[in-house]
């Protein structure tokens, strides 16, 4: 099936899980992303439970700070 | 208030904008915005509001311009390595617009005294570098109802929203809480591109004018998203968080409060 992710058209097996996903698109931090499925904020105990369906919508939507890492 | 002939010449470029005019100049020369932080972020945005006349310009930071701060904080010159920021920051706001009045507050944001200072502006901007201020930020002007452009960088990645408190979507609609202290990029995932800052702090001021001037479409309910390598540029639609802990259905947070802290500090890395 085909899912949008962050934009761009990705295929994925049928039945794949948020959680499943994050792991797929190579997000090495999960605690550092916030998921939005179709338009919705995802609470984080939604991604094991949550089964993605063709044409989600799915945004990955990172923690950025400053840059300056010293302070 | 009306324009003298100086500040019709300085400001001609804006007064020549249908959208501008004399009329909005002068709301500019009437407003105030607070920067937070006088960083990677708060540098542009700092220059580029004291270019434009806005009236009052704070500035709070608590930091001492450092040599590995020059390469993108670009209103600290090499010989003020050593300074307060903020003390560096208002000399180059004066010699660029001495009708613009700057505030300085040498101290780090807290939840003691964040909300008194925001209270006093019109707009303002986060241009802090790590999480517990920046959800001290949100979660102030929240409280006191000023509107405010959240941003942040990392590499080669810049975002930015900006909210009307109780109105759009916060900073806490899309993340409840900051990051735990385990997953704060280490070092060999941190650095920024210099220019990047320049871009996204520039992106911010352009907001906070367009918001004084009552023009064009905020980023309201919406992330904008910027990869330099890529050069792409992404809206993302974020719609009020129902959850959110601070302004959802149910909210959570009623009072201000300070989040430990998480450095990764490049003296000591081996990276």
């Amino acid at each position: 099936m085909n899912l949008v992710v962050n934009g761009k058209t990705t295929n994925m097996s049928d039945g794949v899980t948020v959680s499943q996903l994050l792991i797929r698109e190579n997000v090495k931090m999960p605690q550092m992303v916030s998921v939005e499925l179709n338009g919705q904020i995802l609470r984080r105990s939604q991604y094991e439970e949550t089964t993605l369906k063709e044409d989600d919508k799915v945004e990955f939507l990172y923690f950025m700070g400053g840059g300056n890492v010293t302070d | 208030m009306s324009l003298t002939e100086q500040q019709m010449e300085r400001y001609s470029r804006h007064i020549i904008l249908e959208q501008v005019g004399g009329a909005g100049q002068e709301k500019l020369l009437a407003s105030s915005v607070l920067l937070v932080g006088a960083g990677g972020l708060g540098a542009p945005a700092a220059l580029y509001l004291a270019a434009a006349g806005i009236g009052t310009i704070g500035v709070i930071d608590g930091d001492k311009v450092d040599l590995s701060n020059l390469q993108r904080q670009i209103i600290h010159h090499t010989p003020d390595v050593g300074q307060d920021k903020v003390v560096s920051a208002q000399r180059k706001m004066r010699a660029i617009n001495p009708d613009t009045k700057v505030r300085t507050y040498n101290q780090r944001a807290t939840a003691d005294n964040i909300r008194h200072i925001v209270a006093d502006y019109d707009f303002v901007i986060d241009g802090t570098d790590n999480f517990p201020a920046k959800f001290l930020i949100n979660d102030a002007c929240y409280f006191e109802k000023i509107p405010f452009s959240h941003a942040g960088i990392l590499q080669f990645d810049g975002q930015l929203i900006t909210v009307l408190p109780g109105d759009t979507t916060c900073y806490r609609c899309i993340f409840s809480a900051p990051p735990p202290a385990n997953a704060v990029p280490s070092c060999s995932q941190a650095g920024v591109l210099g220019v990047l800052a320049g871009v996204i702090g520039s992106l911010q001021a352009t907001e906070a004018i367009k918001y004084l001037l009552g023009i064009g479409d905020l980023l309201t309910g919406t992330l904008l998203t910027y990869n330099a390598l890529t050069m792409e540029f992404r809206k993302v639609r974020l719609a009020r968080n129902p959850d959110c802990p601070l302004c959802g259905q149910d909210p959570q947070i009623t009072e201000l409060k300070d989040y430990e802290q998480v450095v990764c500090d490049l003296k000591d890395c081996k990276c």
